[in-house]
């Protein structure tokens, strides 16, 4: 019997910890740029709400994707706007963002509450494109930020951006870019949940991943691999409460449905409770506008 | 040509200004998504921001959802003015809804003048039980209050829907996931007759006040402040760190303990599945809005608690869907936030003798 | 003065740059010949580094002409100065402290990083900088990380090289090897702009000097035949005020340092070991040394923002300190006061009116409270004293401590600490990036706390600044602490000797 169980427990782990994983790869190329974006949960939503309305209408699952990207992108331009055009508090202006989201989501899927779309996702072994995607996108950033020189700027931007730009780089261009990707990628997260995690579209159904994807970045010390680990973890969960419920254990629902935001604050717990791990890791000037003198 | 550069101190004006600026900018971004939508702009607008305050119950509808809004941005004030990001005010408000109405439902038929005090109290520990935990875990393990405060507004939420639908479902409820209503001595008395509002919007009037002497006058308020803004200087003068974050997350987390309890103790009568739409989210706004003073939350709480009540108005009378209401608070702090530059930094108009040399020299 | 062989190598005419508050630059002339090693000299804020972020394409001017080798250009950003052949040592390093050199020097010179280490050892041989190219900058010392900048700057080739106060992070000795490499240089047709307030070190090295007063040239001159007064009156328009220490009689010990260690919060950072010191009341003890040798943990340490493993491993005012924090210190007898290095965000909130930063540390020694509650008229009156008594420069108490000048802001600072009479006085930098004028008043409010019987400990980059003001002078190294030696027994090369972390063959030393 085991083997197809494992295979099918496999493959759910990997379709659910996908979301996680693009949102999260997205937030910390952010991250390392220097910039705090707390608008993830904002921008999925923005993602997940785009993709599903275009797909209903079109019947294509690839534009609804690229609409996700879109409008996540749109979200996080916004937010890049305020944060490096006009130097907000970035913390300020990435709530703003996720309230934003929120309410701009509800609005616009208002007329697709209860409709469920069918997006057919080719699959590769079982497992569908975008999810492979997700996983093939760890070792790639992994290897742009490390071995790239645009990668070595990235990081150099998200550490010392006066030093950047007394040696004669544009920091908030590159600041930019990696707000924008953060933001398509976000958005492509939103898509796989209401595309193929669930195929319908409900008023805030990323129920805090976005949140659980920024905890992410900091679980794996804004390292890419490490991402993908975290998030099969959290995959792994709501798989394992998805089972637990099957077999009917007489645990309340709502208790192991409480489980991935309890991990999320023990995962935490984890990885702040030496506080050198986080001042090593972190990019230092995460969070802190940068004013050029010019 | 124009240029922006720093002032040399953020501007007082200015910081008075831009909350209106921004409500002003919201307002134009509103005619146009209704025109947008082929709505008529103006009575749109009348139904969203004019009809609510027509009546007497419209009114009072006002103040009754201003009055949790305010109590949940009072305490973040304090928290934000000490550089503390409590953005679990939800939760911590489903906490204290629980916990004051736990304390209701355990005495049924109790008539006594304690009760409500008791419930009250009970909802106020709810609520900072619930902030205790990033407070503790951020002075003991250095994790990120943001988070783990967010984290816990989900687990509220999951816990009262628990509660009503198992242990607290009212028994003669046909199954409803909700509690028994409250006996009367458990209820909150109203302001006025015709109105839902109750007494605890004057006691939030006054704790206005108390919030506003705290932050300006007292030492302690000073300290939290410093420790916002400074950090650095806030551990020179030896302003205790861990102490501020407690106070902070403490204080916020009663305030909207006690908005929670006031909920269920007055318009709802009972614990149910949801117990807010959304009063400590928008209370972030509100907080911003407000400039992170007392007053300023005050007039913020008023300005949201009609945007909450324009969303339901434009519901039934233009067939919008109350959604809307949630974008119009997202627009509102964006348009702050924007608004805001101008408090520290200024057009200055670049005098036309110097600026064909600065386009040779920058060429 | 004649003019230098045409053209020269960098000229600029009719130079301005206005800030909101300030002139930086105002009609600026400058020209540089081919090999020429020449000096811009100005006092703290008289515009020098906004003058070489100009040339450099870091800042642009608001109006004036830049020439290069005769031909006009427009420098708008570092890359273009770079490819003109401008190098620039910034007085702040631009490295990135977790890549390693090479990662650094290939960032920024875009040069291809195959075979980038062996030109870069092969360029640190050949001027006398050796670094090792695959070491991390953080684990470089402020000198190597200095030589990193001048390689780099080397690599490009460049035509003229900008030195914006290299010496303050060197030893003595490390400053005598840098001269070498940039009069070999020189030599080798590379101008050379160097740019100090220090006049000694320019009347050693350049062949020409341009002074700037506020914004303004004030003159021209060939420091090797001028006197360190003719320069300080181009430079101030006086001499250089003196703060004459008169005789004293060192009381009893009223702060000390028990063999103290203590690891640094920052990764980055230099762990304190075993650090001992005594500082008695009526004395003034030194403490030089280059920062990020422990500095910083060295001063969380007195101040009691880094608590110590024992309560007598620090004692102020004979009372054992080690476990108090910061406000129980300052509340010690007649207290700790203390003037951190960081000025804005640290010794003062940027944001708030310098009445609330009068109350940030005042509030206990000069009662400005009550209960829970602030007296404000009592705040008020103190920071306006302060403002009188030391001559800060602002329109009144209400005024935002950012919107101060450097120096008005430290005078402030100062001010508060000395007007509530501490037993022990902290000084971290007193006068670092202040005018001279303001440098001199502060000199003067140690010297007067000294006479009033205070043990005031000042911890300095500034050997000039230390020898004027100190009874002992010690040296910080490495996170050590040599042995102290009276001021006048103390001469530079002992103190270089010290600063390399050498404390061997004291010769006149105290315990």
């Amino acid at each position: 019997m085991n083997e197809a169980f494992v295979v099918a427990l496999v493959l759910s782990t990997a379709a659910a910890a996908t979301p996680l994983i693009l949102a999260a790869l997205g937030e910390l190329v952010v991250e390392r740029a220097g910039v705090l974006n707390l608008g993830v949960e904002g921008m999925m939503l923005a993602g997940a709400v785009s993709a599903f309305a275009v797909t209903t209408h079109t019947g294509s699952a690839t534009a609804g994707f690229a609409a996700g990207m879109g409008a996540g992108l749109a979200l996080s331009a916004l937010f890049a706007l305020l944060s490096l055009g006009l130097m907000t508090n970035q913390v300020a202006t990435g709530l703003a963002l996720t309230l934003f989201g929120v309410g701009l989501s509800a609005f616009a899927g208002q007329p697709f509450v209860g409709q469920v779309v069918s997006a057919g996702v080719p699959r590769v072994l079982g497992l569908d494109l975008v999810a492979w995607l997700a996983i093939a996108l760890c070792p790639l950033l992994w290897l742009f930020l490390q071995k790239s020189r645009a990668g070595l700027l990235l990081r150099a931007v998200g550490e010392r951006p006066e030093v950047a730009d007394a040696i004669g780089f544009a920091v908030r261009r590159i600041r930019l870019a990696a707000v924008l990707f953060g933001g398509a990628l976000a958005g492509l997260a939103g898509a796989y949940l209401s595309l193929v995690n669930t195929p319908m579209w409900a008023e805030g159904m990323t129920a805090g991943r976005g949140w659980i994807a920024l905890a992410l970045v900091v679980f794996a010390t804004w390292r890419p691999l490490r991402v993908l680990a975290g998030a099969w973890l959290f995959g792994g969960m709501t798989v394992l409460q998805l089972h637990t419920q099957a077999l009917g254990l007489a645990i309340p629902s709502e208790f192991l449905s409480m489980l991935p935001y309890l991990a999320t604050v023990v995962v935490l717990v984890l990885i702040c409770r030496d506080p050198r791990t986080i001042l090593l890791n972190q990019p230092l000037s995460l969070g802190k506008p940068y004013h050029p003198d010019r | 040509m124009f240029k922006l550069e720093a002032r040399p101190a953020p501007s007082a004006l200015m910081r008075v200004a831009s909350p209106l600026f921004a409500a002003l900018a919201m307002a134009l971004t509103g005619a146009l998504l209704f025109w947008a939508l082929g709505q008529p702009v103006g009575k749109a607008f009348y139904a969203f921001f004019v009809q609510p305050l027509t009546t007497a119950y419209g009114v009072g509808e006002w103040l009754l959802k201003a009055t949790p809004l305010l109590l949940c941005a009072l305490g973040l004030v304090i928290a934000y003015r000490a550089n503390v990001w409590n953005i679990g005010a939800e939760g911590q408000l489903v906490m204290g809804a629980i916990a004051g109405g736990g304390v209701a439902l355990a005495f049924p038929d109790a008539s006594g003048p304690w009760l409500l005090p008791a419930m009250l109290a009970a909802g106020v520990l709810g609520g900072m039980a619930w902030a205790a935990v990033p407070a503790f875990l951020r002075t003991r393990f250095h994790t990120n209050e943001i988070l783990v405060s967010l984290m816990l507004v989900y687990v509220a939420g999951l816990l009262l829907r628990y509660l009503v639908g198992g242990p607290w479902r009212d028994p003669d409820g046909f199954n409803f996931p909700q509690s028994r209503m409250f006996g009367e001595a458990a209820v909150l008395p109203l302001l006025h007759p015709e109105m839902r509002v109750t007494v605890v919007a004057l006691l939030a009037l006054l704790l206005t006040g108390g919030v506003w002497l705290f932050l300006a006058r007292t030492w302690l308020g000073f300290r939290l402040t410093v420790a916002g803004q400074a950090p650095a200087a806030a551990l020179y003068a030896g302003f205790g760190q861990k102490r501020n974050v407690w106070i902070a997350l403490l204080a916020s987390g009663g305030f909207a303990g006690l908005a929670g309890v006031a909920e269920v103790a007055g318009p709802l009568g009972q614990l149910q599945p949801s117990v807010s739409p959304g009063y400590g989210f928008a209370a972030i706004i509100v907080a911003f809005v407000g400039r992170l003073s007392a007053p300023g939350a005050l007039l913020g709480a008023l300005l949201m608690s009609l945007l909450f009540i324009g969303g339901e108005t434009a519901q039934m009378e233009l067939g919008l869907p109350a959604a809307i209401t949630g974008l119009f608070q997202g627009l509102l702090l964006f348009y702050l936030l924007a608004a805001d530059l101008f408090v520290n930094y200024r057009l200055r108009r670049v005098s036309p003798a110097a600026t064909p040399a600065l386009k040779e020299a920058t060429r | 003065m004649t003019a230098p062989p045409a053209p020269p190598r960098l000229l600029l005419s009719g130079i301005s740059k206005r800030y909101p508050s300030v002139v930086a630059n105002d009609d600026v002339h400058l020209d540089i010949a081919p090999g020429e090693i020449h000096a811009v000299l100005g006092e703290n804020g008289a515009g020098k580094s906004t003058l070489m972020k100009i040339i450099y394409g870091v800042t642009r001017p608001d109006s004036g002409e830049i020439r290069w080798e005769g031909k006009r250009v427009h420098i708008d950003s570092p890359a273009a100065a770079r490819a003109l052949g401008i190098g620039m040592v910034f007085q702040h390093f631009s490295l990135f402290e977790t890549l390693t050199v090479s990662e650094n020097v290939a960032l920024a010179t875009g040069l291809p990083s195959a075979g980038l280490s062996e030109r870069i050892r092969e360029v640190s041989n050949r001027y006398g900088l050796p670094i090792d190219p695959e070491r991390l900058v953080h684990s470089l010392s402020v000198g190597e990380r200095q030589r990193v900048e001048i390689v780099r700057c080397l690599l490009q080739s460049p035509r003229l090289l900008i030195m914006d106060e290299p010496t303050s992070v060197l030893t003595p000795q490390a400053v005598r090897q840098l001269f070498a490499t940039l009069r070999q240089l020189a030599a080798e047709g590379c101008s050379i702009l160097y740019i100090s307030h220090k006049l000694d070190e320019i009347r050693e090295l350049c062949e020409r000097a341009t002074v700037l007063r506020q914004g303004r040239v004030s003159g021209e001159a060939d420091p090797r035949v001028e006197s360190n007064d003719s320069l300080a009156r181009l430079m101030i328009g006086s001499e250089l005020p003196s703060c004459p220490l008169p005789p004293g009689t060192p009381g009893e010990v009223r702060l000390k340092l028990d063999a103290v260690s203590a690891k640094s919060e920052d990764p980055f950072g230099t762990a304190l070991d075993g650090v001992s010191l005594e500082v008695k009341g009526g004395e003034i003890f030194g403490i030089a040394g280059i920062s990020g040798n422990g500095q910083q943990e060295l001063l969380r340490v007195l101040s009691g923002e880094t608590l110590s493993e024992k309560a007598g491993d620090v004692r102020i005012a004979g009372v054992e300190a080690g476990r108090l924090g910061p406000a129980a210190r300052r509340a010690l007898g007649l207290g700790l006061g203390f003037v951190p290095e960081e000025r804005l965000g640290r010794g003062a909130v940027p944001a708030l009116s310098l009445a609330d930063n009068a109350l940030l540390t005042g509030a206990r020694g000069a009662g400005l409270t009550k209960g829970p509650w602030i007296l404000r008229g009592k705040v008020n009156a103190f920071a306006r004293e302060i403002i009188a008594r030391f001559r800060v420069k602002t329109p009144d108490e209400t005024a935002a401590a950012q919107s101060l000048s450097g120096g008005n802001l430290q005078k402030f600072i100062i001010g508060r600490e000395v007007l509530l009479s501490p037993a022990v006085m902290v000084a971290a930098q007193p006068t670092w990036g202040v005018d001279v004028g303001a440098a001199a008043l502060i000199r003067g409010a140690l010297v007067d706390l000294r006479a009033k019987g205070a043990a005031v400990l000042v911890i300095s980059e500034e050997l000039d600044e230390l020898f004027e003001i100190c009874d002992r002078i010690a040296v910080l190294a490495d996170g050590r602490l040599s042995p102290s030696v009276p001021t006048r027994d103390a001469s530079v090369e002992l103190i270089g000797r010290w600063m390399s972390g050498d404390f061997t063959e004291v010769g006149h030393v105290q315990a």
